[in-house]
């Protein structure tokens, strides 16, 4: 490594921190004074490459160029203030979790509109004209373009700081992100000043996206890549800090360009470690890190703001034995009628994923309504068990029971290991640290090729041959998924479900009656992610193949979805949502084009129609009878 | 040997001396209030005995224990019980199950994952409930109830462990004149028959002159009198501390 070389990274790191920053601070300014965490600030990101595209296709010349850019970014400003006056204004009040869910419907929407607009194929964008070329330094050829972008980065930083402190406007946000009910009780319009804040961050993001278009082509899965790294700049910098997303950005970049420059190196022991594989753990290191040392990022506060909103969770009531045998008796006939009727093969395989999803619903929703704790990254538990699982039985040739047993013990120790730090948050930051380390876990299983079979994964993990037949493998799943997921239960009755909900409802009244909260945190923690891994087991099994996909984020939204589907604060909601939503998805995927919309438009109704989910709107029904 | 004693505790939040070098002792069975103007410091004494902030210097003792730097489940193993100033109980939970819960508690029987929470003796916490007047409402949701009634029931959840020292944090609060008589009248003959030290704060003067045997007043984080209330009473600079004037007091009969 020379040190031409790791100044030319550096440089690429710094270009790479503009971009980033003007990704991000959009994103904290959102989440500063609506206290919403947008999820479709990549989607903005990726519009505003696709729309400065299409401007920089018809006008030519440099004034036709930056004029696009500029366009571009005050199209995606537009497009953000129809979003707000249509959507987020409406899921202020919501639960977090659902303004979240919310905004991710929207990046499936906005993600099948630009499939629809622009095709699949991606598009690249003309080079910047007057900065087509590269400089010479330190003999290494550096793209002016770079060196126009690292500009833009601090010059956006200084304009922002002009605003905010300037004028009366920024005066207004920076009130609302310290304390926002005071500023709507001082008689500010909030909802003005919401849509304009909205507006100026999707406009931002629009921007950095514009700006990347002579660097990347435009694509489908920018806006995935783009949330993602926005997301732990902003928690790395301190939700709601401009300056602190500038640090973040620029210390994210940089690491990152470090880990590329550092190369291969020889270890005195002989093995080598590669730097430049590490990058993708990179950024989630540094989150991690920071977050277990900082919780509340490098510059940002602890949330001083919000106030609790009153208690919404409702009585967990346990059924009467003669309703209970009832609810078993019916669910036992579900599930057999399948085999009683001589089934096709192909329920049976649907049925093997629903009753999958159900434990792993039920896994997810025992962590999130009685625990409390939301959940971004569940589906790394899930995916731990189910490579597990394909581990023992490919690599060490364990027979199927055994492997099944490894499946829980994956989920467990992941748990364990990352519900140590998880649990010292708590709110949208243990939400994005759960999501941290799943990220992390996946990109650890994406590059370990050696282990883990990298993208290709594994396949030909096949159940013993007892189990070979489908019906086989179907009654399996019945009583493993079904007696996890009544353990589950019984837990939740049991005086430790009592002292999990304890933790959740006042933190300060539960130490105060001499339970250490962490710990019983830590443990719930730990026994969802066993389960989780369970279900990736048999997963595993009833696949017989496995992909890095199996522990994607993807799979985290979906469970997010089948248990706010089911409803959050019913016992039976995870089970009514899983099999509800798989079969949606079953159906529209096979008939419909644009799955993706008509899903985010389902999960938006859902949202903004019945936030109590499925089972918790029938009972307020039948309790209102 | 006192119960509780308090030396040199400090505290500061940025600038602010929100506790300055306050020292005093509690006795068992004694009620000792604590009073001041808004921001003297009440509830910052109360969170650093009860472990939820840690002080800047100082010693707190409990029966000659130092439990300075114990997080708050450990402080209340060794027998501190607490109500909170707003009033914090679990919303998901019935009256009865949160006081059960705190009772399973102290019988340190909390991680057990098997029998379900109903089929667990409930005696105890019926019976918690009956000395507070709460036991018709046992079943009801805890976040139904009236904000008086919720603050009975954190005194049977802080009773649950059979606490030696009880912090309670304006225990009437948002209470009818005759309800705050009944609920001082049950702590104080809960202090006396089992040797409790209670340690309060209060805004009603009623209560705190009518129910303390020893009276602390607190003004910008210093303890500024403390004795008998007939010597606080009369005592100018507690008087004039608390309204900025010294009739303060006058025309409160004990």
């Amino acid at each position: 490594m020379s040190l031409s070389g790791l100044f030319v990274q550096a440089l690429n790191g710094l270009a790479a921190a503009s971009t980033l920053f003007l990704l991000a601070s959009g994103l904290s300014l959102i989440f500063g004074v609506t206290r919403i965490v947008n999820f479709a600030h990549g989607s903005f990101y990726m519009l505003g490459a696709y729309v400065a595209w299409s401007l920089t296709d018809r006008l030519q010349g440099a004034i036709g160029f930056w004029f696009s850019i500029i366009a571009g970014a005050a199209a995606i400003g537009v497009i953000g203030m129809i979003v707000e006056l249509t959507i987020m204004r409406r899921i202020y009040r919501a639960p977090e979790l659902f303004q979240l869910l919310a905004t991710f419907a929207l990046t499936l929407v906005i993600k099948d509109a630009t499939l629809a607009l622009w095709g699949a194929e991606d598009l690249l964008g003309p080079r910047a004209p007057g900065l087509a070329g590269a400089i010479t330094i330190l003999d290494r050829r550096v793209p002016q373009y770079d060196l126009a972008l690292i500009a833009s980065g601090p010059l956006v930083l200084l304009a922002l700081q002009l605003l905010l402190t300037r004028t009366r406007w920024g005066v207004l946000v920076r009130a609302a992100t310290q304390d926002r009910q005071m500023v709507a009780a001082l008689g500010v319009n909030q909802a003005v000043l919401f849509t304009s804040v909205f507006a100026l961050g999707a406009a931002l993001a629009g921007l950095g996206g514009a700006l990347q278009l002579p660097r990347e082509p435009a694509g489908l899965s920018m806006d995935m890549t783009a949330i993602g790294d926005a997301f732990v700049v902003v928690v790395v910098g301190g939700m709601g800090s401009i300056p602190g997303a500038f640090v973040a950005a620029l210390l994210i970049a940089e690491v990152k360009a470090l880990c590329i420059a550092l190369g291969d190196w020889q270890t005195p022991l002989g093995f080598i470690v590669a730097f430049p594989k590490f990058t993708l753990v990179a950024e989630f290191a540094v989150m991690a890190i920071v977050l277990i040392l900082r919780p509340w990022g490098l510059m940002g506060r602890p949330d001083t703001t919000i106030r609790p909103q009153g208690s919404t969770s409702s009585l967990l009531t346990q059924p009467g034995t003669r309703q209970s045998w009832f609810i078993a008796g019916f669910a036992l006939l579900l599930f057999a009628a399948p085999l009683l009727v001589e089934a096709r093969s192909y329920t049976l395989v649907f049925g093997i994923d629903v009753l999958t999803a159900v434990l792993f619903a039920a896994s997810l929703h025992f962590l999130m309504g009685p625990g409390g704790m939301h959940s971004f990254g569940h589906a790394a538990y899930f995916g731990l068990g189910a490579y597990a699982a394909a581990l023992c039985a490919k690599a060490l040739n364990w027979p199927m029971w055994a492997a099944l047993v490894a499946a829980p013990a994956g989920g467990l120790i992941g748990a364990i290991l990352f519900g140590w730090f998880c649990v010292r948050l708590s709110g949208v930051y243990l939400a994005m640290l759960t999501l941290a380390f799943s990220q992390i876990v996946w990109s650890v299983v994406y590059q370990w090729d050696g282990l883990t079979g990298g993208s290709n994964g594994i396949v030909g993990v096949w159940p013993s041959s007892w189990y070979s037949s489908k019906a086989a493998f179907y009654c399996l799943a019945v009583i493993v998924c079904g007696g996890a997921t009544l353990l589950l239960r019984r837990i939740l009755f049991a005086p430790f479900g009592y002292a999990m909900r304890a933790a959740r409802d006042s933190v300060a009244r539960s130490e105060a009656i001499g339970l250490d909260v962490r710990r019983i945190q830590w443990i719930a923690f730990s026994i969802a992610g066993a389960f989780a891994g369970l279900a990736g087991g048999l997963f595993a099994f009833s696949k017989g193949s496995i992909s890095p996909e199996t522990l994607g984020v993807s799979r985290s939204i979906d469970g997010l979805v089948m248990v706010l589907l089911g409803g959050v604060d019913t016992i039976s909601g995870p089970i009514v949502g899983a099999a509800v939503f798989l079969f949606l998805q079953d159906q529209i995927a096979r008939h419909v084009e644009y799955w993706r919309a008509i899903l985010g438009l389902f999960i938006l109704a859902l949202v903004l129609l019945f936030p109590a989910g499925i089972v918790g709107t029938i009972r307020a029904w039948t309790l209102r009878r | 040997m006192s119960l509780l004693s308090i030396e040199g505790l400090s505290k500061s939040f940025g600038g602010v001396h929100a506790v300055s070098n306050v020292a005093f002792s509690l006795a068992a069975g004694e009620m000792l209030a604590m009073i001041g103007p808004n921001g003297a410091g009440k509830s910052t004494c109360f969170n650093m005995i009860n472990g939820q902030i840690q002080p800047d210097a100082g010693r707190i003792l409990l029966d000659g224990e130092e439990i300075v730097g114990r997080p708050p489940h450990e402080i209340w193993r060794r027998g501190v019980g607490r109500t909170f100033q707003v009033a914090a109980t679990f919303a998901s939970m019935t009256v009865l199950e949160n006081v059960q819960l705190a009772s399973m508690s102290h019988a340190g029987a909390v991680r057990r994952f098997w029998r379900p929470m109903a089929l667990y003796p409930v005696e105890q916490a019926r019976d918690l409930l009956d000395q507070v007047g709460m036991c018709e409402q046992a079943d009801r949701p805890c976040g139904d109830l009236a904000y008086g009634d919720v603050k009975r029931v954190e005194l049977a959840i802080a009773l649950a462990n059979d606490p030696k020292l009880l912090l309670m944090d304006e225990p009437t609060a948002g209470m009818a004149p005759k309800e705050r008589i009944a609920i001082m009248t049950l702590t104080r003959d809960l202090a006396r028959r089992r040797g409790i030290g209670v340690l309060f704060t209060e805004h009603s003067m009623d209560a705190v002159f009518g129910f303390s045997d020893r009276l602390l007043v607190l003004a910008r984080g210093r303890l500024i009198a403390q004795g008998t209330p007939d010597e606080v009473r009369n005592d100018p600079a507690a008087r004039s501390a608390y309204f900025g004037s010294d009739r303060a007091f006058e025309g409160i009969r004990t």
